[in-house]
């Protein structure tokens, strides 16, 4: 009976099994990039909204406050979407045929809300609070990246919890002065560590094991 | 395996309990079944999770479960990263005045029960009532609440509210009920409403009583009843007969050193009973250096919570009591008669000379089940002791027309048998299951030509009527209604009706040539022309000094009543009152004038009622979760261990242990009781400390048509009661059926093994070394651990429950129930000890069987700074705050149940089944938006209302300063009405509770486990009297 293997079999069996390592920890570095990538986190994923709103026109070449729309971000876990009556106050002016905004008008119209899809989600069992974050130096820009450059409205980061830990164990990174909140153009400086770490006491930021406790976000 | 629903071994109970005497016996027990140390008690003990807990029950069997796991092994990595659907946000299309989202308001309103408000602060999240809240601004409430109004918001998103009109059972609407209805009161109106009736609940709506007196304009002759099952009756009859006049008697127990109880459950029934916790525990708070408290006599037939704080407390049969009273009132000096001897005479001795050493700072009061004679006497002591006018006090009556409502339900019977009545309108309650057995009102009702029924649910009285009207919770409405102390609160809705239902206001007004008017014009108007003077054409007797426009008590006699008055010019001033009285939740400067009275005794000279022949006996009681069964269908209060019993899901028959014994009886034996000619048959429940051959039903259970919840739960006491003997029946027959009935009680669940856990002593013994709780265990030194020290320097979360203060009322477990989103699980689960509540009430017992000391010991996660739970869990689970939290995450959670196991105070809960109801639609709008909700699988527990904490935290540090002492409650710390339960940050030597816990009362429980927890106890101390000395004193006599 002549042999079934060939003898480079041999060699293809000690390989497997000295690589079986290495394949296994390829394999769960491909999960664990999966799991990162913007197919399971929406990162950089635009989403399609029932009016073709543009954060680049208005909030960017217009130059209008994140915070004549989003008006509760101060006061409030929720930044707040803008109800139909605060798109009419300019549009029943200007752009008032504009085809684009027709969804608007006939929401003014009927008195039906707009339903916009949700791009910032967060699981149910996490608390995130706008007004504490903008009322202890991060800005808008820190977590939702440059929206005034932004046509149509993407998450930049991945929210996942690795993420928002990294900035609760240290917030210094990021820290900016109250002025500078809702500065879209504002970038950290080369001794932000340092100016972080001024800001971190100034505005009585607790310590990293208050920031990265488990209730601090779920409750 | 379970407790046995059978013999308890009372053999050997009593053989235990002879072998202990001298030695003191067992000292603290919780149930007969471990005062016995049974057998089956033991296996229960020692099982790691009772009967089956690791059983599936769903119908996806376990095998079956395996199978569908092992197939789906392979895919259960890609199945975790699975992306999340994605979600709408819908804005405003006009931006609403003041609603913040993500921020709740609060808004000021009043439950009524009973007719009687109890004054609210609810909570609304985006336009959704969420939670009840005590209105801190209000003399009744001072931001307390009872259990009623804390799940009166499941009562509000209840999916078997009815929804919709209905006629014979089919579908209607309101405008076809109008028609039919102004149809018939057309022809009424010819003959004056001879034939029309009205029934009611008791009413103190000055809003609804001026419609009433509107109508009588309209049809003289009509007749409007009023019925409760329980109520007020005996008081009015009481005060009719001792002055002449109804009056409302007003109980000052922050004034009252020495107070004697007839059977006055004054700690739990409704209404005032807020505020006189809140007095009571006051004027025994043993803190800040006060070494001074009152003292509390209670005689009563059936264990109630207020006996249960008594510092003695005696069994009296009920058809001894008036023996009893009388008794006393004679060694008061009143020519009452009475005679009693042997332990009667001694106590009542002690009684007596203390509470001639306090004249002018006693109190006695008599209960609400107790007959006028008990009441009338009562008042005459009061008067004797010169009581009035401190604390004793009296005003104006609350309700609009006080009247002896069995009376009037007997009249209104009369007149339906002998056909007068032709249009019969139910406004509220539900008498065909509430009346007394013996009227057979469902058949009555049957006789009237028309009848209409308004109510929250079609119930068995729906049934019965022609038509039914969905009726609008009081968070739909607009009304008013009167507190305790007669202040007036307007009650404003929070939320649409969510069915169309009506109110009674609404009702009344289709009477009127206005049918279609709305609530809020209807309350608004009424105020209005009060407001302006011009409703004070109400009659007033001479010398009456109550406020223009009150509806004084005959508001409603035959006197000519206003004609309907032209819509009024509002004074200018009349905006900012309205506001005002809304936003406040009352009315400013509208309370019940105080009335002077004199008690006159010329009644002492009738005969006195039979003497006690020592018969059986059945006393009636409201049920302390259900009340008269208003409340079957909510599953919270029915999932509620009643304080006593700790039963769920059920009523029983209470029995002593002797007359259970005498019987062959044990717990769960079916027996049928017969009273002439009306039977009930009723499993039994040993109660200790219950009197003699008497036995207590609660009223309410048993209900046919009270929804998914409630259908089915317990047995109708009602069915036994008469309208000759509502209160209390002598001569009852019983009889053992052989049947055995399962019942589901939490007495013995999460149970402590015996360790040395509720620690009381008496006020001598305090005096003398005050520190008795602390001595008697030893803490082990901080550093003996294997686990690092962890320094705590910023907030430090702590709490302390004053033992002494606690009541045992339950409104902080409903209170838990409602904030944290806590799932109801059903008697079945209950029975597996599968209960979900977070805080639980403990219930001891202490000393004799035939007489026991209660106590009661709310048990929630003590957030020990070194937890035993924490360092099983295998996923970090539950991990310790910086801030001194034991936290639960529950995304992290895989459910192996070890942090449960390792917990000394079993204060986790496990969420075996899906628990949760994910799919009914109203349900969803009542949960706490900021409370994650579980499902299968995962561990949770008392989290310190972790939301509150956080946003205290949030809102303060915006504003860059720390957080105030006692700016963060919990619920069960917002609720408590006796101020039991302190929270806050025991780092910082001013707050509340730290100073709390530096009493010398303070304990930690199982503090010698080296647990550190954060939750401590203050032990209980009674004020007893030396003259009759403890029940487990050192004569060793029972008293």
């Amino acid at each position: 009976m002549g042999q079934v293997f060939h003898p480079s079999t041999n060699t293809i069996a000690r390989l497997s099994i000295f690589g079986a390592v290495f394949i296994l920890g390829f394999l769960l570095w491909v999960l664990s990039e999966l799991n990162r990538s913007p197919y399971v986190t929406g990162a950089d994923v635009a989403r399609e909204q029932p009016v073709q709103f543009s954060h680049a026109h208005h909030a960017g070449a217009l130059g209008i406050d994140c915070r004549y729309c989003h008006t509760t971000v101060e006061k409030s876990s929720f930044a707040g979407i803008p109800p139909t009556k605060t798109c009419i106050n300019c549009h029943s002016q200007i752009w008032s045929t504009s085809p684009y905004l027709e969804p608007v008008r006939e929401s003014w119209r009927t008195g039906k809300p707009l339903q916009w899809n949700r791009v910032h989600d967060l699981p149910d069992f996490v608390y995130f609070n706008h007004s504490i974050h903008v009322n202890k130096g991060v800005g808008c820009s820190t977590c939702h990246g440059p929206v005034d450059r932004m046509p149509l409205i993407r998450q930049v980061a991945s929210l996942q919890m690795e993420w928002c830990i990294a900035c609760h164990r240290a917030p210094e990174k990021v820290l900016r002065p109250r002025s500078e909140i809702y500065n879209m153009a504002w970038e950290p400086s080369a001794d932000q560590l340092k100016t972080g770490s001024e800001l971190k006491h100034q505005y009585n930021i607790r310590s990293t094991d208050v920031l990265t406790s488990c209730s601090t976000c779920h409750r | 395996m379970t407790i046995k629903d059978n013999d308890p071994g009372l053999t050997s109970i009593r053989s235990k309990l002879d072998a202990g005497k001298g030695k003191g016996g067992k000292q603290y027990w919780r149930s007969l079944e471990e005062l016995a140390e049974t057998d089956e008690f033991n296996q229960f003990l020692h099982r790691e999770f009772p009967e089956q807990a690791s059983e599936w029950n769903d119908p996806v069997g376990r095998r079956r479960f395996l199978k569908l796991m092992g197939a789906s092994l392979a895919l259960a990595g890609a199945s975790a990263c699975t992306v999340q659907p994605t979600e709408k946000i819908i804005p405003y299309v006009k931006p609403v005045e003041e609603i913040i989202p993500g921020k709740p308001l609060f808004f000021a309103t009043a439950m009524s029960l009973s007719g009687i408000a109890s004054p609210l602060l609810v909570e609304s999240h985006m336009g959704r009532p969420t939670k009840v809240e005590g209105n801190p601004e209000h003399p009744v409430s001072l931001g307390a609440t009872d259990l009623f109004s804390q799940a009166s918001v499941l009562g509000l998103y209840d999916p078997d509210r009815s929804q919709t009109v209905t006629h014979l059972g089919d579908i209607s609407t309101w405008t076809a009920f109008l028609g039919a209805l102004r149809f018939d009161l057309g022809q009424q109106r010819p003959r004056q409403g001879a034939g029309l009736r009205l029934l009611t609940e008791t009413i103190s709506s000055p809003t609804l009583a001026a419609q009433l007196n509107e109508l009588r304009a309209l049809f003289p002759k009509m007749k409007w009843h009023q019925y409760e099952p329980v109520g007020r009756t005996n008081l009015t009859v009481a005060a009719q007969m001792m002055f002449a006049e109804p009056v409302s008697v007003l109980y000052h127990f922050g004034k009252a050193d020495v107070v004697l109880s007839l059977d006055a459950d004054f700690l739990s029934s409704h209404p005032g009973n807020i505020r006189h916790i809140r007095d009571f525990a006051g004027r025994r708070m043993l803190r800040d250096g006060n070494k001074k408290m009152s003292r509390f006599y209670a005689a009563e037939n059936s264990p109630s919570n207020t006996g249960a704080r008594a510092d003695h407390r005696l069994a009296v049969r009920a058809g001894e009591m008036e023996n009893f009273t009388r008794a006393i009132a004679s060694s008061l000096g009143l020519q009452a008669g009475g005679s009693v001897s042997g332990a009667h005479r001694e106590w009542i001795d002690a009684v007596v000379s203390d509470l001639q050493d306090h004249k002018g700072s006693s109190l006695i009061l008599a209960g609400e089940h107790q007959p006028p004679i008990i009441h009338a006497l009562a008042h005459a002591m009061n008067q004797a002791l010169g009581n009035f006018g401190s604390t004793v006090t009296f005003a104006e009556p609350l309700e609009a027309n006080p009247i002896d409502q069995m009376a009037s339900l007997g009249e209104l019977a009369q007149d339906l048998n002998a056909g007068a009545v032709e249009v019969l309108v139910i406004v509220g309650g539900n008498p065909v299951f509430t009346a007394p057995a013996d009227l057979n009102f469902s058949d009555l009702v049957q006789k009237a030509k028309f009848s209409a029924h308004l109510s929250m649910y079609s119930d068995e009285t729906s049934a019965f009527c022609q038509w039914h009207v969905s009726e609008a919770h009081y968070l739909e409405s607009w009304s008013d209604a009167r507190a305790a102390d007669g202040t007036v609160t307007i009650v404003q809705p929070l939320i649409e009706p969510l069915y169309n239902g009506k109110t009674a206001h609404e009702l009344l007004a289709a009477f009127t040539d206005q049918p279609e008017r709305a609530g809020y014009d209807i309350v608004r108007e009424y105020w209005m022309r009060r407001h302006s003077g011009a409703a004070a054409t109400v009659t007033l007797k001479p010398g009456n000094t109550v406020q223009p426009g009150a509806p004084s008590a005959p508001a409603l006699a035959l006197a000519p009543a206003p004609a309907p008055a032209p819509p009024p010019k509002p004074s200018p001033d009349f905006e900012k009152f309205w506001r005002r009285s809304v936003h406040d939740g009352f009315v400013p400067n509208n309370a019940l004038a105080q009335k002077t009275v004199t008690a006159k005794t010329d009644f002492l000279a009738q005969p006195p009622g039979p003497a006690d022949k020592g018969e059986l006996e059945v006393l009636f009681r409201l049920d302390s979760s259900i009340y008269d069964g208003r409340f079957a269908n909510n599953g919270w209060l029915q999932e509620l261990p009643k304080p006593m019993t700790k039963l769920t899901w059920d009523n029983v028959a209470l029995i002593s242990n002797q007359s259970a014994a005498s019987r062959g009886l044990a717990r769960g034996d079916v027996v049928e009781l017969t009273y002439h000619g009306l039977s009930v048959r009723a499993p039994i429940m040993i109660m200790p400390g219950q009197a003699d051959n008497s036995i207590t039903l609660h009223l309410g259970y048993g209900r046919e048509r009270a929804g998914r919840v409630g259908n089915g739960a317990g047995f109708n006491a009602y069915a036994l009661r008469s309208s000759t003997s509502p209160w209390f029946a002598s001569g009852v027959e019983l009889r053992k059926t052989g049947e055995n009935y399962t019942l589901a009680t939490t007495q013995q669940h999460w149970s402590m093994e015996g360790r040395d856990i509720v620690r009381a002593g008496t006020l001598a013994e305090y005096e003398q070394k005050s520190n008795y709780a602390a001595e008697r265990h030893e803490e082990p030194p901080r550093d003996e651990t294997l686990y690092p020290n962890r320094e705590y320097t910023g907030n430090a979360w702590g709490m302390a429950i004053d033992l002494t203060s606690c009541v045992g009322c339950n409104a902080c477990i409903v209170a838990c129930q409602s904030e944290n989103n806590i799932p109801v699980v059903g008697k079945d689960q209950v029975h597996r000890s599968r209960e979900m509540h977070w805080l639980r009430v403990d219930g001891y017992f202490e000393g004799e069987i035939q007489n026991p000391e209660f106590h009661f010991m709310p048990v929630l996660c003590m957030h020990c700074e070194n937890a035993p739970c924490e360092q099983v869990c295998p996923v970090a689970a539950t991990v310790h705050s910086a801030e001194g939290t034991n936290d639960m995450v529950y995304n992290r959670c895989v459910g192996t149940r070890y942090c449960s196991n390792n917990c000394p105070y079993k204060v986790r809960r496990f969420n075996f089944l899906l628990y949760q109801d994910f799919v009914t639609e109203s349900l969803k709008m009542m949960r706490n938006p900021d409370v994650t909700v579980r499902s299968r699988g995962v561990m949770e527990k008392c989290t310190y209302c972790i939301q509150r904490i956080q946003f205290a935290k949030i809102e303060s540090e915006k504003e860059d300063r720390p957080i105030r002492d006692g700016e963060i409650k919990t619920a069960c710390q917002q609720t408590c009405p006796a101020d039991a339960i302190v929270f806050g940050n025991i780092n910082d030597p001013n707050s509340r509770v730290a100073k709390l816990k530096s009493e010398p009362r303070n304990y930690g429980l199982l503090a010698e486990l080296n647990t550190r927890p954060r939750t401590s106890y203050l032990a209980t101390v009674r004020n007893t009297n030396e003259k009759l000395g403890t029940r487990r004193g050192e004569s060793g006599e029972v008293r």
